[in-house]
C-alpha cells in the first residue's frame, strides 16, 4: 500500500527546467514515478527528460489531463507563488522541495491550502520515496542509489531531517527490514504536513506494521504524536530516537515559546513524554534496527 | 532566528508606535556618562547581550547620577556572558511602575498560525504564572488574511480582567505589535514587561523580537549580519564563515563557535558535520562520551570541495581544540571524495597536529577513506576515515583511543613546524576559478611523468599542450564555473605528479585573525613562518 506515493499518481514538476528541478525529474522518472508535465513560467514547449514543460499549471493540465500531486522546485522567494497556483488549479497534494522559504510564506500557504482541503510536504525536505513505488522529491538522490539502499517492507519512517531519513532506511535494510513510505515532513518549524499528520497515515495503511521516527529538539511534532498514541489514534508500535541532547545548550525558547508550550520541544520533554505512552526510546541511533526487529518479531507473535 | 538587541527592538517599537522608555546606546562609561546627563533623572544601565536574567547576572543596574551611570556602565562593560564581552549598554529613564503587563506574538507551530498573548501580570516568572494562573493569560490565533482587528484585541484584553481606560491603550499595543511582527517577519516579538506608569504612560520598559532568518533578504533595513540562528553576537570567525557561504551558493555550509577561551587538553572537538540532523546525531554521541563541541559545523547539499576546504580551515583555526571530528548521516547521497579532497588540502596546509576522525559513509565511500587517509599519512597526527557501516560510536570510541595514545606519546607539547609554502614560479600559467586561482608552474608541469592533473580533472577541462596542462576550455568559461573546485588537480599532483599544480582559495579575514592570535596562548598549529 504505501502512503502518499505509490507510483500510479500523475505527478507535476513545477521548476523542472532548473538545475535541481531536471535533475530530480531524472530520479523521480527513473525510479517509477508518473511525471506527466513540467512547469516553468516563460519555458513553456519546452521538453525535460521527454516531459513536456508548460507555463502554467491550468495549461499543463488542460493538455496532459488532470494531475495529482505537484513537486515544487522553484527558488525560495517563489516558492509561495508556486504553491499557491497549483493549490488553485485544483492538486490536492503538494511536496515543497526547497529550503529557506519566509516563514510567513508558509503561513499564507498554509492557509490557502486548508481553504482547499489540500495538504503539502516540506518545505524544506528531501520528499518522500515508497520502495519500489515511487518517489517525490531527491531521497535517495539517484535511481540507483536508491533502489540499492531502499528495499519494500513493513516499516514506517518519518523524519525532521532529510539525511536522517535516508540513513534510518539504509540501516534498517541493512539488517533485513524494509520501508512502507519514508517521509521527511521537513526542516523548518512550521510544516505542511507534521509527524502526527503523517502517523495517522500509517496508521491507516495496511503495509506498515510498525514506525521508526527521527525526532529533533524544537516544535511540538513528536509530543504530538505522544498525544495520538495516549488517544488511541496510532495503535502500532514507535521506534523513536531524538536528537539534540547536545544543543540544548545552545538553544533558548522565549517566554511566548514556554508560556505556550511549557516543556514542549525540550530533548528531555520529549523523551519523557514519548516514553510515557510506551513507545520505544533509543538513546543511541544505532540501536534503531535491533530494536525494530525485536518489535516487529513481538508483534507478530 | 535573527535575533534583534533590545535596543534595536525598541527602535522598532518606536517605529510602529509603540512607548518606549527615553535612552541611548553605549559603548563607554564616559557616554553612559553623558547620556544619564541629559535625560537629567534616574537611569538604568542594561547590557545588550543575548541571554536571559541578565538581572541577575549583573547585567542590569540602577543609577540616580551621571558618576553612578558611569560607574555601572564600567562594570556591566567588564562583564562577559557566556565567554563573549559586553559590548554595548542601553541607558534608559528608570520607569515608576505602577502595573507590569505581558504581550507578545509568536508561530504556534500546532496551530500553524500567529499566536497573540496577553497577560494582566508580567515582568519574570511569566512562563510560571501562565502555568500556575492560565486565567491571567489570554490567547488569540491570527487568521493572516484578517490580521488582529481591534474589536478582537478588546476583547482578548477583556478577557484577563484589564477594563477602559487601559482595555484600548493595551489593546492597541497588541494591534501595533502583530503589525510590527507581520511587517518584520518576525517569529516572535514580545513586550515584558509592558509598564503602567505611575503617571499614566504605557511604556516597554523590554522586548525580545526576533526576524525569521529566511525572509531577513527581503529586510535590509534591519541590517542584521548574520541571519542564522546564534546563541551569542556573531564572533569573527563566525562573520569570516558567513562570508564565504554568502560568496558561494553551492551546498550549505554554516558554521558557529559555541565556546572560546578554553584550553588544550580540555575536550573540546572542533567540529564538521554535514547536514543538520546528522550532525545533530553526532554531537550527541560525542557528548554521551563526555567530549565538548567548540564549534557547530555543517557543509551539505553537495557543496564544491572549496567550500569544505574553507570551512576546515576555520573549524582549525579555533585555538586549544583537541581533535577534528565529524559524520553526517552516514548515507550521503553527495559525492564524498569531494568532501575528502577539500579535508587533505586543509590538513595539510595546516600541517595537522590534532588527530582527526572523519566519517564519509556514502556515495563514493570507498575512494573518499582512501584519499583521506592515504594523502595525510605524512602528518604529525593521525588521520582516520570511516564509511556508512561504521556507527557513529565506533568513530566517537576511535577518536577516544587516538587522543589516549596521544596523551601517552605528549605529541602535543612540541610545537610542529608548519612547512613554508613553496614560492610562486616565476613564469605561472594561471587561471581565475569561481572563488580563487588555480597556479601551473609549467617548469615543473614539464619534468612530470604522470600528467596526473589531466586524467584526474573531475569535469575535463585540461589538457596537454607541449607537454603542460593547459585549459581545454576559455579562461571565461573556466572562471564561470567549469572548474567546479573540485581540487582534484591539486591533490593528486602531490603524490603522483611533480608539485606544479597550486590552488589558492583565500579566505577573506581569516590570516589576519590568525595573526592576532597570541603565539603564545594559541595554538602551535597556527604557528606563521
Amino acid at each position: 500500500m504505501a502512503i502518499l506515493v505509490d507510483g500510479t499518481e500523475r505527478v507535476l514538476v513545477q521548476g523542472i527546467t532548473g538545475r535541481e528541478g531536471s535533475t530530480r525529474t531524472r530520479l523521480m522518472i527513473d525510479y517509477g514515478t508518473k511525471v506527466v508535465a513540467g512547469c516553468t513560467p516563460g519555458k513553456g514547449g519546452a521538453v525535460v527528460h521527454g516531459v513536456p514543460v508548460f507555463d502554467t499549471v491550468v495549461e499543463a493540465q488542460a493538455a496532459v489531463g488532470p494531475i495529482d500531486i505537484s513537486v515544487v522546485f522553484v527558488p525560495a522567494p517563489t516558492v509561495k507563488e508556486a504553491a499557491l497556483e497549483a493549490i488553485a488549479a485544483g492538486i490536492k497534494l503538494l511536496v515543497l522541495i526547497p529550503d529557506r522559504v519566509p516563514l510567513y510564506d508558509v503561513l499564507e500557504i498554509v492557509r490557502v491550502a486548508e481553504q482547499h482541503g489540500a495538504q503539502f510536504v516540506g518545505p524544506n525536505t528531501v520528499g518522500v520515496l515508497s520502495p519500489g513505488r515511487g518517489v517525490l522529491g531527491m531521497v535517495g538522490g539517484r535511481a540507483e542509489l536508491a533502489r540499492a539502499w531502499f528495499k519494500p517492507g513493513p516499516v514506517g519512517i518519518v523524519s525532521r531531517s532529510g539525511g536522517m531519513s535516508v540513513s534510518t532506511a539504509y540501516y534498517l535494510g541493512k539488517e533485513g527490514i524494509g520501508t512502507s513510505t519514508i517521509v521527511h515532513v521537513g526542516g523548518d518549524a512550521i510544516v505542511g504536513l507534521p509527524m502526527p499528520e503523517v502517523v495517522k497515515l500509517f496508521e491507516a495503511d495496511e503495509q506498515t506494521e510498525a514506525v521508526v521516527l527521527f525526532g529533533e529538539i524544537g516544535t511540538s511534532q513528536e509530543e504530538r504524536v505522544a498525544d495520538l498514541i495516549e488517544r488511541g489514534e496510532f495503535t502500532k508500535p514507535l521506534i523513536a530516537y531524538i536528537g539534540g541532547v547536545a544543543a540544548t545548550s545552545g538553544m533558548r525558547f522565549s517566554h511566548a515559546g514556554a508560556i505556550v508550550e511549557g516543556d514542549r520541544g525540550t530533548y528531555e520533554g520529549k523523551v519523557k513524554r514519548l516514553r510515557e505512552v510506551g513507545a520505544y526510546v533509543v538513546d543511541s541511533f544505532h540501536d534503531i534496527p535491533h530494536v525494530t526487529k525485536r518489535v516487529l518479531k513481538r508483534r507478530r507473535g | 532566528m535573527a535575533r534583534l538587541h533590545e535596543y534595536q527592538g525598541k527602535e522598532l517599537l518606536r517605529k510602529y508606535g509603540i512607548n518606549t522608555p527615553e535612552g541611548q546606546l553605549a559603548s563607554s562609561p564616559e557616554e553612559a556618562r553623558r547620556i544619564a546627563a541629559e535625560l537629567a533623572r534616574p537611569v538604568v544601565v542594561k547590557a545588550q547581550v543575548w541571554v536571559t536574567g541578565r538581572a541577575s547576572l549583573g547585567g542590569i543596574r540602577f543609577a540616580d547620577s551621571p558618576d553612578e551611570a558611569a560607574a555601572a556602565a564600567r562594570q556591566i562593560l567588564s562583564l562577559k556572558v557566556r565567554s563573549f564581552p559586553v559590548e554595548r549598554v542601553l541607558v534608559e529613564e528608570r520607569l515608576s511602575i505602577c502595573r507590569e503587563l505581558y504581550a507578545g506574538l509568536l508561530i504556534d507551530d500546532s496551530a500553524r498560525r500567529p499566536l497573540l498573548l496577553v497577560s494582566s501580570v508580567g515582568g519574570t516568572g511569566i512562563e510560571e504564572i501562565a502555568r500556575s494562573q492560565p486565567e491571567k493569560v489570554a490567547r488569540l490565533h491570527v487568521d493572516l488574511g484578517e490580521g488582529v482587528p481591534e474589536a478582537k484585541a478588546r476583547r482578548l484584553v477583556g478577557q484577563v480582567g484589564i477594563d477602559d481606560p487601559l482595555q484600548t491603550h493595551v489593546a492597541d499595543v497588541l494591534v501595533r505589535l502583530y503589525q510590527l511582527a507581520r511587517g518584520v517577519e518576525a517569529r516572535a516579538a514580545e513586550i515584558n514587561p509592558l509598564v503602567l506608569t505611575t503617571d499614566g504612560r504605557l511604556v516597554a520598559a523590554d522586548c525580545r523580537i526576533t526576524v525569521d532568518d529566511y525572509a531577513v533578504f527581503r529586510h535590509p533595513e534591519l541590517g542584521i549580519e548574520i541571519a542564522r540562528e546564534l546563541n551569542h553576537p556573531p564572533t569573527l570567525l563566525d562573520k569570516i564563515a558567513y562570508e564565504v557561504e554568502k560568496n558561494d551558493y553551492r551546498g550549505t555550509f554554516y558554521f558557529a563557535q559555541m565556546e572560546q577561551g578554553f584550553e588544550a587538553g580540555q575536550g573540546y572537538i572542533g567540529f564538521h558535520g554535514a547536514g543538520g540532523g546528522g550532525s545533530m546525531m553526532a554531537m550527541d554521541a560525542l557528548m554521551r562520551r563526555g567530549f565538548k563541541v567548540a564549534n557547530f559545523c555543517d557543509t551539505s547539499g553537495n557543496p564544491p570541495a572549496s567550500k569544505v576546504y574553507r570551512a576546515a580551515k576555520i573549524i582549525l583555526a579555533q585555538p586549544n581544540i583537541d581533535a577534528y571530528f565529524g559524520s553526517g548521516s552516514g548515507v550521503a547521497s553527495q559525492e564524498q571524495f569531494h568532501v575528502a579532497r577539500g579535508l587533505v588540502k586543509a590538513f595539510r596546509e595546516e600541517n595537522l597536529s590534532i588527530p582527526a576522525v572523519m566519517r564519509l559513509g556514502g556515495n563514493g565511500e570507498d575512494q573518499a577513506v582512501e584519499i583521506l587517509e592515504n594523502y595525510t599519512r605524512d602528518l604529525p597526527a593521525p588521520v582516520k576515515g570511516f564509511k556508512k557501516d561504521d556507527s557513529i560510536e565506533t568513530c566517537v570510541e576511535y577518536l577516544q583511543m587516538l587522543l589516549t595514545e596521544q596523551k601517552r606519546g605528549e605529541k602535543r607539547e612540541k610545537p610542529i613546524r608548519r612547512q613554508a609554502p613553496a614560492p610562486l614560479p616565476e613564469k605561472p600559467y594561471q587561471f581565475d576559478i569561481r572563488t580563487g586561482q588555480i597556479i601551473y608552474d609549467h617548469a615543473l608541469c614539464a619534468k612530470c611523468e604522470t600528467k596526473i592533473c589531466v586524467q584526474v580533472c573531475v569535469p575535463q577541462i585540461l589538457k596537454l599542450e607541449n607537454g603542460v596542462p593547459v585549459l581545454a576550455i576559455t579562461r571565461e568559461e573556466a572562471k564561470q564555473g567549469g572548474c567546479i573546485e573540485c581540487l582534484a588537480c591539486e591533490v593528486e599532483c602531490w603524490f603522483h605528479g611533480h608539485q606544479g599544480a597550486r590552488i589558492l582559495l583565500p579566505i577573506p579575514g581569516l590570516d589576519e585573525y590568525l595573526r592576532a592570535q597570541s603565539p603564545l596562548q594559541g595554538n602551535p598549529r597556527i604557528l606563521k613562518f
